[in-house]
């Protein structure tokens, strides 16, 4: 008897990494920040999170089964994230129905008609939150009462929406700085806001992991995090008067979640390190544009957007170090 | 800080369990296969006929022009048949069947184990005999090594590099070469440098070798022309070009030869082939070979007469294993798969590895998912999945100018991939049809 074996290319190991492992090593770690959001918003996180994640998994599937005909993949896990992220870009109070139109322009309008997994060129979870706030600009923009250390502290705003509308009305910051949550409430996430992005030491947390475990590497969420602070140093040294301080900016508005989990999104960013680390100092810059002159408070998701927009580009222009990319050193010329 | 290479690399589990095993000479075998095509260049021309009797050491097949290599007889007995016969490229070749009888060699071949230091050739000379010895590069590459000890014209070479690295998971015959015949390969680095007239040389070893480590700085104590480089554990620092950047810091341009930053690179067992050459007058027709595999019974590094069919090997590490799915001729980054165990051991062979079945089948395919680790390990700093999909869409204008030619073939963004896309298997689709594309330029 003559045994039959594989016959295949080098190399014949593989690394075991998995698209399914990298997919639930992100959802977990954003399990801190659901984790204080439930502490923050009670079980409405646990149903807007259930809704969002439903109807992204839901209109996946029925998407690949019905409209592509072709076998449904929903348990890659790409969909389940989408539904996550969105999840954690809406106020905990937005009505379920609103937050499935969300889904279905997510998957349905972003991801999808590109080609699915691996082709869309935007975030679905952020084209999903920004048609929202067009949608329905009322429910996406009221915040709902947070519950902490047993006193209910009623908000209307979020510290940016304060902010805006304070120095629209000219009021100077200094002045307005009281009426806005202390550093620390702010670094633990005691304020209201959207659903996961409150809390700056659970969304670091979940970083921190994504980072040991190599899910994603340093130069997004550093570049991102580096030219916002830089950015808006260089306006608040000018006019403290008119500019609020980097480390506010840093804490709020979801710039840790965009920075650390939707910028870093595979599919949407760039390919190489130097490409990486432009593109989120384009992320930082247009964020601290947009928060400072833009119509809206935050601006985190339309600047991820817009560089999503010139990965593209990037990708052609920018290449990788290359190796042999030198002029010859020794005597041999 | 101890050195590596810079751009890209992955750590792939070492899995060296002959690690600890010393070199074991195998039972001779009773009858050879010799292919006179065992080098990259012209196949050699066989001078012997059928009938003829030969001994160990012999020429059977001459050298066929520069880039080619002397053959010898790895028994003694007689020569049954110059017919064509199974390799591991798959594709029937040509080669020497001997049926073995005793083991007579060649009467100028010193078989003592004294360890001969002293060296009265000069350069020309031991040229001369690294040739006649059909010595080639015995990494898995076996481009013949007197070609590669001839600078090109207007070139010279600075500095010889010995490549102790063996990078590739499971095998360990380098290492326990370091461990049981440093002696020789000390001598060996001389006969190299003399033949190559330099006055450095650096022998590159991963510093997951302690003992080898240990033991040639042992032996090279005293002097200071020969030094042992400890390298950081990174695949594939035994790629030509990263050992010299990890070495020298030196980068060899895009498309040039080692020689072009002066460095002349050699591994292990190709040195000590030139120890045996020069100071024994033996020709290289025996090679360590190190067999291993998970559920190998008892993994081994066999020193092995060429010819010998890697059934005999597997036989005496146990025997093929049950659950065997895969069997690797070479290490299994880089090694070919073989569908057949009657094929022979050759110059290049450096492993036998067999493969569980639930290892040997490859994953299901996935989109691309855009992550970018294919493009952060690879050690050329291309874009492993541009030139995949360039490759698959016949681009092949975008594909050179991405440089795909530039592709060592060292297999970290097919290893990396999460998507478990088949990368390597396209870009070597593409640098063949590229490759070609080039040729009939330039003509
Ligand atoms: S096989 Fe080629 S493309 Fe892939 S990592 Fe190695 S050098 Fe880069
Ligand atoms: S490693 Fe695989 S999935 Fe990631 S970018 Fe490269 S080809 Fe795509």
């Amino acid at each position: 008897m003559t045994k039959l074996f594989t016959i295949s290319p080098s190399p014949h190991i593989h690394s075991g990494d998995s698209v399914n492992k990298i997919m639930y090593s992100v959802i977990l770690a954003l399990l801190p920040a659901f984790i204080w959001a439930v502490v923050m918003f009670g079980l409405d996180s646990v149903r807007v999170t259930l809704v969002a994640v439903a109807a992204c998994v839901a209109f996946e599937y029925l998407i690949q089964k019905y409209i592509l005909q072709k076998t449904p993949q929903i348990t890659d896990g790409s969909a389940a994230l989408t539904g996550v992220l969105l999840a954690f870009n809406v106020p905990a109070s937005i009505p379920s129905w609103m937050l499935i139109v969300g889904a279905l322009v997510a998957i349905g309008i972003a991801k999808m008609p590109f080609g699915g997994l691996g082709n869309n060129p935007f975030n679905p979870a952020l084209v999903g939150r920004v048609f929202m706030l067009i949608s329905f600009p009322v429910q996406m923009t009221s915040w709902p009462a947070i519950h902490s250390a047993g006193v209910d502290a009623i908000t209307t705003a979020t510290p940016l929406a304060i902010l805006k509308e304070g120095i629209k009305n000219g009021q100077p910051v200094a002045e307005l700085y009281k009426s806005l949550p202390a550093n620390m409430d702010l670094f633990l996430g005691n304020m209201s806001g959207s659903l996961g992005e409150i809390s700056v030491i659970a969304l670091l947390i979940g970083g921190i992991f994504l980072l040991v475990r190599k899910i994603i590497t340093w130069h997004i969420p550093v570049s991102v995090l580096v030219s916002s602070a830089i950015f808006s140093g260089i306006f608040w040294v000018i006019d403290p008067g008119k500019y609020t301080d980097p480390i506010f900016q840093l804490m709020t508005g979801g710039l840790i979640l965009g920075a650390f989990f939707m910028a870093t999104d595979m599919v949407t960013s760039p390919m190489n390190a130097k490409a990486q680390l432009l593109f989120g100092a384009g992320i930082g810059m247009l964020t601290i544009t947009i928060r400072f002159w833009g119509a809206y408070p935050e601006g985190v998701s339309f600047a991820i957007l817009i560089m999503n927009a010139l990965v593209p580009l990037l990708n052609r222009f920018i290449k990788p170090k290359r190796f042999g990319e030198v002029k010859i050193q020794s005597i041999n010329g | 800080m101890i050195k590596t290479f810079k751009i890209g690399g992955v750590h792939p589990a070492e899995n060296k369990l002959s690690a600890e095993k010393a070199i074991e000479v195998l039972a001779l075998p009773k009858s050879v296969f010799i292919p006179v095509g065992q080098h990259i260049g012209a196949p050699a021309e066989a001078v012997v006929q059928k009938g003829d009797q030969v001994k160990a050491g012999q020429l059977i097949a001459r050298s066929s022009g520069f880039v080619s290599a002397n053959i010898h007889s790895s028994v003694s007995g007689t020569v049954k048949k110059i017919d064509i016969g199974p390799d591991t490229s798959g594709y029937p070749k040509k080669g020497v069947y001997i049926d073995v009888e005793d083991d007579i060699w060649d009467e100028q071949i010193d078989r003592s184990s004294e360890v001969k230091t002293e060296i009265s050739l000069d350069s020309a000379a031991i040229l001369a005999k690294i040739q006649d010895a059909g010595i080639v590069g015995l990494g898995g590459a076996t481009f013949p090594t007197h070609v590669k000890l001839v600078p090109p014209k207007g070139m010279k070479a600075e500095v010889l590099l010995i490549n102790g690295v063996e990078c590739e998971p499971y095998l360990t015959s380098d290492h326990r070469m370091m461990l049981e015949h440093g002696a020789e390969l000390v001598v060996g680095v001389q006969l190299l440098m003399k033949a190559l007239n330099v006055t450095r040389a650096a022998i590159g070893i991963e510093n997951n070798k302690p003992d080898a480590i240990e033991k040639m700085k042992d032996l090279l104590a005293g002097q200071n022309t020969i030094s042992v480089m400890p390298l950081q554990v990174k695949y594939p620092q035994g790629g030509e070009k990263q050992l010299i950047k990890a070495v020298t810091g030196r980068e060899v341009p895009s498309g040039a030869l080692p020689i072009s930053v002066g460095v002349v690179v050699t591994n292990i067992a190709t040195t000590f082939a030139v120890y045996e050459a020069v100071q024994k007058n033996k020709p290289l027709f025996e090679r360590i070979v190190t067999v291993t595999g998970k559920s190998v019974q008892n993994p081994s590094n066999f020193k092995v007469r060429i010819g010998t069919a890697i059934s005999q090997l597997i036989e005496a590490a146990g025997g093929l294993p049950e659950n065997c799915g895969k069997i690797i001729n070479g290490g299994p980054m880089m090694g070919k798969a073989v569908a057949n165990i009657e094929i022979p051991v050759t110059k290049g062979t450096s492993g036998i590895l067999m493969m569980p079945e639930k290892e040997a089948k490859r994953r299901a395919v996935m989109p691309c998912i855009r992550c970018s680790r294919c493009v952060s390990v690879c050690p050329m700093g291309l874009e492993p999945f541009l030139l995949m999909t360039v490759s698959e869409k016949q681009i092949w204008e975008t594909a050179e100018n991405e440089r795909i030619m530039d592709c060592i073939e060292c297999g970290s963004c097919s290893y990396t991939c999460p998507a478990n896309r088949p990368l390597l298997d396209y870009i070597r689709l593409g640098k063949g049809k590229v490759g070609a594309l080039i040729r009939t330029r330039k003509q």
